[in-house]
């Protein structure tokens, strides 16, 4: 077990990296110049990394096996903004919502923020605890 | 350019097969900060019960857009990819993904419509292996902005 509470860091180096990773090579979350000519403030980080990011915490919460997280979704309320030279921080925290003990299973709700905006919204987790069957 | 509605509740042909790799999962759980060793030992997978290394909890979104793009890159949809804004994201395992998987993808169109001047398109995709069972269901939503 472990505290539900994680600041995560992403800069341009960090994009490039989960681009290849998860094969989302939008020029918006890389070339500034692509990111402002659409109408956004600078680059800005993939929705889905700032989702994966968040959900480690939920990981470390169910001991680090990957397979106790049987579904997991969110909501994109808000843009993690990257300037060039910067590393930027998102603060995740994260509550337990409900415990299903029938079913062995617990909702964990994410919260998301960069820069004091709502980033993910409705983030939540649905988790097999350890010592607990299908 | 609108939304085409009519491609509401169709389906593309399977996508795939995907090979899922070790080198894959370990370079998508580097990228999002996973630090669980179930993502790049096969020792430690193991002694969970895994067959080979586990993917990270969205790793699915790599084999989903692949198939999605069937739908975006289709002319007659009418989605303009430089408008797109992702609204939903959500993943249910039905069984953990793990390296040596050989995946593939079918697209569903779930919604396509416009409201209030935007477009809005939920897909799902269901990853099945090669034996046809169910892995992962993918679903997302994307806003396609309107003009002005």
């Amino acid at each position: 077990m472990s505290d539900l509470t994680r600041t995560v860091t992403v800069d341009r180096e960090r994009l490039v990296a989960y681009a290849a990773a998860s094969g989302d090579q939008n020029p918006i979350h890389q070339d500034a110049d692509v990111a402002r000519r659409v109408g956004l403030p600078d680059v800005i980080a993939h929705g889905m990394w700032t989702m994966g990011a968040a959900l480690e915490v939920v990981t470390d919460y169910v001991g680090g096996d990957p397979a106790r997280i049987l579904s997991c979704q969110t909501r994109f309320t808000g843009m993690v903004v990257v300037p060039e030279g910067e590393t930027v921080e998102v603060l995740v925290t994260g509550v337990v919502k409900k415990v299903d003990e029938a079913a062995g299973t617990q909702t964990v709700e994410l919260s998301a923020t960069c820069a004091g905006e709502k980033v993910l919204g409705r983030c939540q987790a649905v988790v097999r605890l350890p010592g607990t069957q299908a | 350019m609108p939304v085409n509605p009519d491609y509401a509740g169709r389906a593309y042909p399977p996508a795939g097969p995907f090979e899922v790799t070790r080198e894959q999962l370990a370079a998508f759980a580097d990228a999002v900060g996973a630090g669980s060793p179930a993502h790049r030992d096969p020792e430690a997978a193991r002694a969970m019960g895994h067959a080979d290394v586990v993917a990270p909890p969205t790793f699915a979104v790599r084999l989903a857009q692949e198939c999605e793009a069937q739908l975006v890159e289709d002319p007659g949809a009418g989605i303009d990819f430089s408008r797109v804004v992702h609204g939903q994201e959500g993943f249910v395992h039905h069984r953990p993904i793990t390296a040596g998987d050989r995946l593939t993808g079918t697209l569903h169109v779930d919604t396509m419509r416009e409201a209030g001047g935007h477009g809005m398109v939920s897909t799902r995709v269901e990853l099945v292996d090669a034996e046809g069972a169910a892995v992962t269901t993918v679903t997302s939503t994307i806003v396609v902005r309107g003009e002005g």
